[in-house]
């Protein structure tokens, strides 16, 4: 009984060496971490920079600059690295002239597997919007996927109506997606058939995104316009 | 005193460093086709050859690095703590990656998704670190470190390959066969990892009992 006792006392090390190794790996791993973040940083950051920007000029037609603005219920601000951070990111595009031709923005609903998240497009001078580009989606591939390929699909977003009602408080027509090939409103999406709860996720995250945005930005679109003309 | 404890320890540890050190994962213990460990990447990363390479890249770095860095300071680190500490290199290494690949391309992190955070916990790099990398200089533990990830990153583009030739119609994302090619779709789901690890298993487990019936086979006749 008492061999075991003491060959279990015997490899106590004491907790100095325990403590000093579990702190210098701790601070050298802090180091490391750091150090890789910050070298990373710029690169990273003009990554998503990029991303966005193909993104936003790909939903935006004829847009060649843009210029980020922050969303809130007193109305828009231009996003400088000092500025506020409170609102709803959306992006303006203009053409080379300077002048607004439309304004993008996300809008994120429960697919098939996971959120789908987009960026669509709003063309003021239509009030419609004009492209959507999924920027995330965990769909099957072959089925939920074809959201973003499927070509009668994207024909949805080359008009879809998007007016808001006459007091200018919500869209005057939901954007609801419809069952395949019987859309027969401006305002519905024709649906894929084998891939409907993508579709519909798709139609849920427009409408959600564009009752919420549109009623606060339609009184402000003359700041949009306006605040490119400045920077240039 | 302490010296001549490290010449002692040194002295045991078998020191040469022969091709078997860097072919024991690489071939002969292979992590996926004989150890069959780190299954989770292996299955949900390779639906595409590109996925599949910077899976194994990934890996590969982080083996190689948590092993030296294990390897050099495995004499002060007390037993008790060692664990918490092979975790904390690992996830330091990791957080490294992940971060280069971000700085990479954003489209290749988001197709990897949570994979890459997830290389901490893979038991292929906490194996190696307590059975090889803390027993073994340095310079070994890194020779065996980049076989073993060769080893795993061939496993993955052998699976990678398949699934993408024959769920996309492409290698490498440039189109095979043209736009007439139906892909077999499953592929590229979750069942088709398990449909071309089992045929990549039994192709090698054949290949395995065919080399050691020949190798036998002289033995037994005499």
């Amino acid at each position: 009984m008492s061999t075991p006792e003491s060959e279990i006392m015997k490899p106590a090390t004491p907790a100095g060496p325990m403590i000093r190794t579990l702190m210098g790996i701790a601070m050298l791993s802090g180091f490391l971490v750091v150090l890789t973040y910050q070298l990373t940083k710029p690169m990273i950051e003009e990554n998503q920079r990029r991303a966005i920007e193909a993104a936003v000029f790909q939903v935006i037609p004829g847009a060649v600059a843009r210029q980020d603005f922050l969303l809130d219920d007193s109305g828009v601000v231009a996003v400088t690295p000092e500025g506020p951070s409170e609102g709803i990111p959306i992006y303006a595009g203009y053409d080379s002239d300077g002048r607004l031709k439309g304004i993008a923005a996300k809008a994120a609903a429960q697919g098939y597997a996971d959120m789908i998240h987009l960026l669509y497009g709003y063309d003021p001078a239509c009030r419609c919007i004009r492209g959507i580009k999924v920027l995330k989606l965990a769909e099957t591939p072959g089925l939920g996927d074809k959201i973003i390929t499927d070509s009668d699909f994207v024909a949805n977003f080359d008009a879809l109506d998007a007016i808001l009602s006459s007091d200018g408080r919500a869209l005057a027509n939901d954007i609801v997606t419809v069952k395949h090939g019987t859309k027969q409103h401006a305002w519905e999406i024709d649906a894929i058939s084998g891939a409907t709860i993508s579709s519909k996720a798709v139609g849920k995250a427009l409408n959600r995104s564009a009752k919420r945005i549109l009623p606060k930005l339609m009184p402000h679109l003359d700041d949009l316009a306006q605040q490119m003309v400045i920077q240039r | 005193m302490r010296n001549e404890d490290e010449l002692t320890m040194t002295k045991r540890e078998n020191d040469t460093i022969t091709w078997e050190t860097f072919n024991e994962g690489l071939w002969r213990e292979n992590p996926v086709f004989v150890m069959l460990l780190g299954m989770c990447p292996v299955l949900a990363v390779t639906n595409s050859a590109i996925n599949a390479l910077a899976m194994g890249l990934a890996t590969t770095f982080v083996l190689l690095a948590s092993g030296a860095l294990i390897s050099l300071l495995r004499r002060s680190i007390p037993k008790q703590v060692r664990i918490a500490t092979y975790i904390v290199i690992i996830a330091t290494f990791v957080t490294i990656v992940d971060y280069t690949i971000q700085a990479i391309s954003l489209d290749l992190y988001n197709a990897l998704g949570a994979f890459i955070q997830l290389i901490v916990v893979n038991c292929i790099i906490l194996g190696r670190a307590e059975a090889y990398a803390s027993r073994n200089r340095p310079l070994k533990a890194m020779t065996n470190a980049l076989g073993m990830g060769m080893g795993f990153t061939f496993a993955l583009l052998c699976l990678g390959v398949v699934r993408e030739i024959l769920g996309a119609g492409s290698l490498f994302g440039f189109d095979l066969f043209g736009p007439r090619f139906q892909p077999w779709v499953v592929m590229v789901l979750p069942p088709g990892g398990f449909l071309v690890l089992g045929a990549w298993l039994l192709l090698f487990e054949w290949i395995r009992q065919r080399k050691a019936r020949t190798a036998l086979k002289p033995a037994t006749e005499t």
